[in-house]
């Protein structure tokens, strides 16, 4: 059967720490690996400023996962049973991937773009932490610039 | 009586408006962009309409999924007093 792309966003609270974080994260995607989903990638956006406050929080750790799996094997529904279940989640987002999403997310990983690009270097920095103290200030920087044009 | 004097009014020239997505060949609008999505909107956060941004029918339905996912996640506000 044709496996069908997924893309799943959760916000987790900024309350969690760096390993709390990497916990939940894994967890998620063993989730996914478990019920036969071939996880494909990956992207940890690091604490990043919302555009409105979510349960009186105004950041989060955005973290985003693309996977394929079976449309008939419920895995998205599984999925965002755990999500919902969880208290660290304050918002999820999954959505189906068509062709062209595909395309588009398989040349923003390989950097193709001139955007994407920044969000594309703080994907690799997840696996290493020290790496990942410089994205998150690159965030913040760009977050304050917002602020002040608003 | 003095004659009223007859104006002629000259037409306004403006560029086509044209869809950019047609154009460059964007097959696919990311949600998770905000600042390409920001092109779409007003100050407000609104979307604006086609007869504005010159998109095509096809697209602005693309357009307005990804700007309320983009809301959804937090990365648009709902509603904004001045964005830009």
């Amino acid at each position: 059967m044709a496996k069908t792309n997924y893309e799943s966003v959760v916000i987790l609270t900024p309350v969690l720490s760096e390993r709390m974080l990497q916990d939940a994260a894994s967890s998620f995607e063993k989730l996914i690996t478990e019920n036969g989903g071939e996880l494909i990638h990956k992207e940890n956006w690091g604490l990043t400023k919302m555009a409105y406050p979510i349960q009186r929080k105004t950041t989060g750790f955005y973290q985003i996962f693309e996977f394929a799996a079976d449309a008939d094997a419920e895995i998205v529904d599984k999925l965002e049973l755990a999500y919902r279940r969880d208290e660290q989640v304050l918002r999820y987002l999954t959505t189906k991937l068509d062709k062209h999403a595909v395309k588009y997310n398989e040349r923003r990983r390989n950097g193709e773009f001139n955007k994407p690009k920044q969000k594309k270097e703080a994907a690799p920095a997840a696996q290493p932490a020290a790496k990942a103290a410089p994205t998150v200030e690159a965030k913040v920087e760009s977050t304050t610039n917002e602020v002040e044009e608003s | 009586m003095a004659k009223r004097k007859r104006y002629t009014r000259t037409p306004i020239v403006r560029p086509k408006k044209y869809c950019r997505f047609k154009k460059s060949g964007i097959k696919y609008i990311d949600y998770k962009n905000p600042d390409f999505l920001m092109a779409f909107i007003n100050e407000q956060g609104k979307l604006l309409p086609r007869r504005i941004t010159g998109t095509s029918l096809k697209y602005q339905r693309k357009v307005a999924v990804a700007v309320k996912r983009c809301r959804h996640i937090a990365l648009l506000p709902y509603v904004a007093d001045e964005m830009k």
